[in-house]
């Protein structure tokens, strides 16, 4: 392995090199707040990395691909995890809790996800995506004394295992099928394998992408989404939204174009089923959520239906297809830096407390907060596709492919699914307008917490920069997406 | 420039608004006065600039350059979308329309709304920008995003200051508009698509996209999604459903904003869009636009009567009049269009002053039940006359604007079908009833012994002058009526030309 490829695995390095150092530190003295600094540092290093490592894009071995495209999602989800640790410090704030292991479960789970962003190989992706994988399980459960998290941790480590287990069967019945792991040598053997035994490649692609399908929480593989999004403390459901979900779906589109899986008319009746799903019962399911968690659990499975819709046009034909992949490019970066958006309000106004996750509990939040809450304004008009916010130019891209590979029921479903998501996404505004005093459930008591709270904004007014700072992100790239545009179409 | 600087001034006026709450709470509805009145003096003063204005000859549609106003720059060159504005005949009165209508929603606002007043005048002004950005926008692209952006400060309005049943109203109009503008999305993205396939080139720009080839059926689908978004808004019966709800619940400044002015982008969507792109699909659809306009005129008109809400009752009477606009409009004669532009212009008078009426009667009386109410004349006879006058304007008495419109669109639809005329007809019939029952029912009659001993104020100077306004326009659009037709007679022939 010559110098160019480690200045191409730059960014991987420098995570692991944060890895080790965070486990040197635990081992010397025990301390949250150097932890935090270092890991602070360590994904600051690792967005250097990114950036450096752009001049050096290559494949590395045959397990991994470093190209424009995965270093800009590197790079995303470095600044997803940057944002969870910020939030991060200020939920696990209470005494009692070792957090050294935290930091450290974070930098690994960030490093499998950039392994898996950067894979070009079953290996590397089965790898990328059990280090991710399994360092969640144990951020979810974080929180000793809570059920709650414990609940949601199992549930999601058992649909897990299994997802992984599908996916490895899939792995070996693609690899009985055409003697290949890597993504490309299965497009080159595909074909040939499929005039001698369709069933064996068939059922072997339909199993992985049942295992990815799992982690991306579409339908029918959902079940698990909103318990474990309630469950898992805010800022980890945040990560678990933002860089597993993203990651996994990079890793998706470079298996799909690579492996040329869009050639198989079942594959894609399958998967069209599937988005179509996603959108219509995520979106329905949404309605009669109570706690925002959940309700973000349910838009994020219809968000992977829109989604879907993007990877099925590439085997109609009709739009170009770097088009295509613009749009999954914006898409995605805009649903990345949307939930962003959201769960950054969600857990700075719930704090440690999780019974505070009630849309109820958002009453007059624009009185209260109004940072807080203007930035959550966008954030769910941004989800709700409309105009001068990130997600309407994201929903352009998508109807646009859509249209142009002529793809209707799709787009039918399209339709129908936002406009159902329109009543939840204003739901919370509209919970967030109303006065405060009106509300009859505002005991005196809760008023005078309220107080305390005000009180305790004033030292905790990071969380208000952080929030603006993402509200203008999401606004920019709605109102001024031509730079963005350009930027996403050489990648 | 102009038509930038005319929506830059509302939206920053909105934060000054905002923000002068700080100064004195008393302050907010001041400043959002003098920003629509400056608004409304700058427009006026480029327009009498124009030499054109006086010898106004026909905008071609394809050429942006015959039209009164246009102004274009980049925005997303990768898909061709600019930020393109033009004006023409009937943008003018509609902005004009828009401004007089914004001041006087100011005025509406300026005792009734009592909490968060800076927020309030500045959820106004925006969306009086936003409004204006609908009848000035001809990229598509622009277009739709200030159809659906200037939905937002209206929700807040109603959901934050809208009367007892907010929140369920403001939901109701926005999920409405929004699902119908996402059939709008994707009949705008599909023509784009057809006419970059035709020509290789990705625009936005309403005067590409006109005369775009396409199949038949293809045009259909597409005109239809542009239909929906516009009849919703417009509304046409049935999906009026919204209307009666939003109208209601909201603020009176919101409801003078909603009747008056939010309704006309509807109809100038069809006018500007939904028939221009699609000439020959719309022509097909003509006669399915004219039956549902004409029975929308008859089903608004008999709900009407049966309302005890006074608010009700003259949101009901809108879809009733918008009805008259649909007809015009698919009538598509020179007639009958003049008279759906003039419907468009003195329905927004009319209905905007009785919907003032109806706040200043929910602020004196704390409702609008017109059980409750019965012989106010007597203790407010100021208001009272000017109820009388708003109220027969309303049902067509000649000599006033709302006669000449509806008279207008009956002549041209007799032309093309005299047996939806009929029908039409009896519009004004029911109109007469509803409007002199509301009449009867609040002003007239036994004086309610409730209300005998409160001492009701009667309009004070702020309120009179303001209807003056309104009833002075009326009485000039009944008397004279020339000037619009002559305005906007240009635009109408270009746009016949346009159709087969």
């Amino acid at each position: 392995m010559n110098a160019q490829l480690m200045m191409a695995l730059m960014p991987i390095l420098m995570l692991s090199l944060t890895a080790v150092v965070l486990m040197i530190q635990a081992s010397v003295k025990r301390d949250q707040s150097v932890a935090w600094v270092i890991t602070a540092l360590g994904l600051l290093l690792a967005l250097w990395g990114a950036g450096y490592a752009r001049g050096f894009t290559q494949p590395v071995t045959v397990l991994l691909m470093v190209d424009d495209w995965g270093l800009f999602f590197t790079t995303l989800i470095l600044v997803a995890a940057l944002v969870t640790l910020i939030l991060s410090k200020h939920t696990f704030s209470s005494e009692g809790e070792r957090k050294e292991e935290y930091y450290l479960l974070l930098v690994l789970s960030v490093l499998g996800a950039v392994v898996l962003i950067q894979s070009s190989h079953m290996v590397s992706l089965l790898l990328g995506m059990e280090l991710m994988g399994v360092a969640l399980y144990a951020m979810i459960a974080f929180p000793e004394k809570g059920q709650r998290p414990l609940e949601a941790a199992i549930k999601y480590l058992v649909l897990s295992a299994c997802a992984s287990v599908i996916l490895l069967y899939g792995f070996a019945l693609i690899y009985a099928a055409t003697g290949e792991l890597s993504y490309a040598g299965i497009g080159l053997k595909a074909s040939i394998a499929y005039d001698q035994n369709p069933i064996l490649l068939m059922a072997g692609t339909a199993m992985v992408l049942a295992g990815i399908g799992f982690k991306l929480s579409v339908v029918p593989f959902h079940m698990w989404t909103p318990d474990v999004y309630e469950g898992a403390p805010t800022p980890v459901t945040g990560f678990l939204a933002t860089v597993s979900k993203g990651a996994v779906f990079v890793a998706l589109t470079r298996f799909f174009a690579e492996g040329q899986l869009y050639e198989y008319q079942s594959l894609m009746t399958a998967l069209a089923a599937v988005a179509i799903a996603s959108m219509l019962i995520g979106n329905w399911l949404a309605l009669r959520q109570e706690n925002i968690k959940r309700l973000l659990a349910y838009s994020s499975i219809a968000h992977f239906g829109y989604l879907l819709v993007v990877l099925i046009a590439l085997s109609y034909g009709g739009a170009e297809a770097g088009l295509i992949r613009e749009s999954i490019t914006f898409y995605l970066a805009a649903y990345i830096l949307t939930t962003l958006a959201a769960f950054a309000v969600v857990a700075s106004i719930a704090g440690e407390d999780e019974r505070k996750n009630n849309i109820a509990s958002f009453d007059g939040l624009f009185w209260r907060r109004p940072i807080q809450a203007s930035s959550l304004t966008v954030a769910m008009l941004s989800f709700a596709g409309i105009p001068l916010t990130a997600g309407f130019i994201g929903k352009f891209y998508v109807i646009s492919v859509g249209i142009q590979s002529q793809l209707w029921w799709l787009i039918t479903a399209l339709i129908i699914g936002s406009a159902i998501g329109i009543y939840y996404y204003l739901r919370i505004i509209f919970a967030m307008t109303m006065s405060a005093g009106s509300s009859a459930d505002m005991s005196a008591n809760d008023e005078g917490k309220d107080q305390k709270n005000i009180a305790q904004d004033a030292s905790v007014s990071s969380q208000d920069v952080l929030a603006m700072l993402l509200l203008t992100i999401v606004l920019l790239l709605g109102t001024w997406p031509q730079p963005f545009i350009e930027f996403a179409g050489r990648l | 420039m102009v038509m930038v600087n005319l929506i830059l001034i509302l939206l920053v006026g909105g934060v000054l608004a905002l923000l002068s709450e700080r100064v004195n709470e008393n302050m907010p509805r001041r400043v959002a006065l003098a920003v629509v009145l400056f608004d409304l003096i700058y427009f006026l003063i480029h327009l009498s600039g124009m030499p054109e204005l006086t010898q106004l000859q026909a905008p071609l549609p394809d050429d942006p350059s015959t039209w009164l106003m246009h102004f274009k720059a980049d925005w997303i060159p990768a898909f061709g979308i600019s930020i393109e504005f033009a004006l023409d005949g009937i943008s003018m009165l509609m902005v004009l329309l828009t401004l007089v209508l914004g001041a006087v929603a100011v005025s509406a606002s300026w005792t009734d709304v009592i909490v968060r007043r800076g927020f309030f005048e500045a959820n106004l002004l925006w969306t009086l920008a936003g409004v204006l950005g609908v009848f000035m926008a001809l990229d598509l692209f622009l277009f739709f995003l200030f159809w659906e952006v200037m939905l937002i400060p209206m929700y807040f309005m109603i959901a934050i200051w809208g009367h007892e049943n907010r929140g369920y109203a403001a939901m109701k109009f926005f999920i409405f508009t929004q699902a119908s503008g996402l059939l709008m999305l994707v009949s705008i993205l599909a023509l784009v698509a057809v006419n970059q396939s035709a020509t290789g080139q990705w625009s936005f720009s309403y005067f590409d996209l006109l005369n775009t080839p396409m199949a038949e059926a293809t045009a259909h689908w597409l005109m239809l999604g542009f239909f929906i978004a516009f009849v919703v808004k417009l509304p046409v019966f049935p999906f009026h459903t919204w209307l009666p709800d939003a109208h209601t619940q909201a603020p009176t400044a919101g409801s003078v904003i909603l009747a008056g002015i939010l309704l006309k982008t509807g109809a100038y969507g069809l006018i500007r869009f939904a028939v221009p792109l699609f000439p020959q699909a719309a022509m097909d659809f003509s006669y399915v636009a004219m039956v549902l306009g004409a029975v929308g005129v008859v089903y608004g008109a008999v709900l009407a009567f049966a309302q005890t809400d006074f608010k009700r009752l003259i949101a009901y009477s809108s879809v009733s009049h918008m009805g008259f606009v649909l007809l015009g409009v698919y009538a598509w004669n020179e007639l009958a269009l003049q008279g759906a532009v003039m419907q468009m212009v003195a329905h927004g008078f009319s209905t905007a002053a009785l919907f003032m009426i109806a706040g200043g009667l929910q602020e004196r009386l704390h409702t609008r039940d017109m059980r409750e109410m019965g012989g106010l004349w007597q203790q407010m006879p100021r208001m009272g006359a000017v109820a009388m006058f708003f109220v027969v304007a309303s049902l067509g008495l000649p000599g006033l604007g709302n006669f000449v419109a509806e008279f207008l669109v009956l002549l041209g639809l007799f032309q093309v079908d005299p047996w939806l005329t009929a029908v039409a007809a009896l519009g004004l019939i029911t109109g007469a009833a509803y409007s002199l029952i509301l009449m009867q029912r609040a002003f007239q009659g036994e004086p309610n012994p409730r209300l005998a001993d409160q001492g009701l104020m009667d309009f004070g100077r702020r309120e009179m002058l303001t209807m003056a306004v309104m009833m002075l326009a009326l009485v000039g659009l009944g008397i004279y009526p020339q000037p619009i037709l002559d305005i906007a007679q240009p635009v109408l022939q270009s746009l016949l030309e346009v159709t087969p």
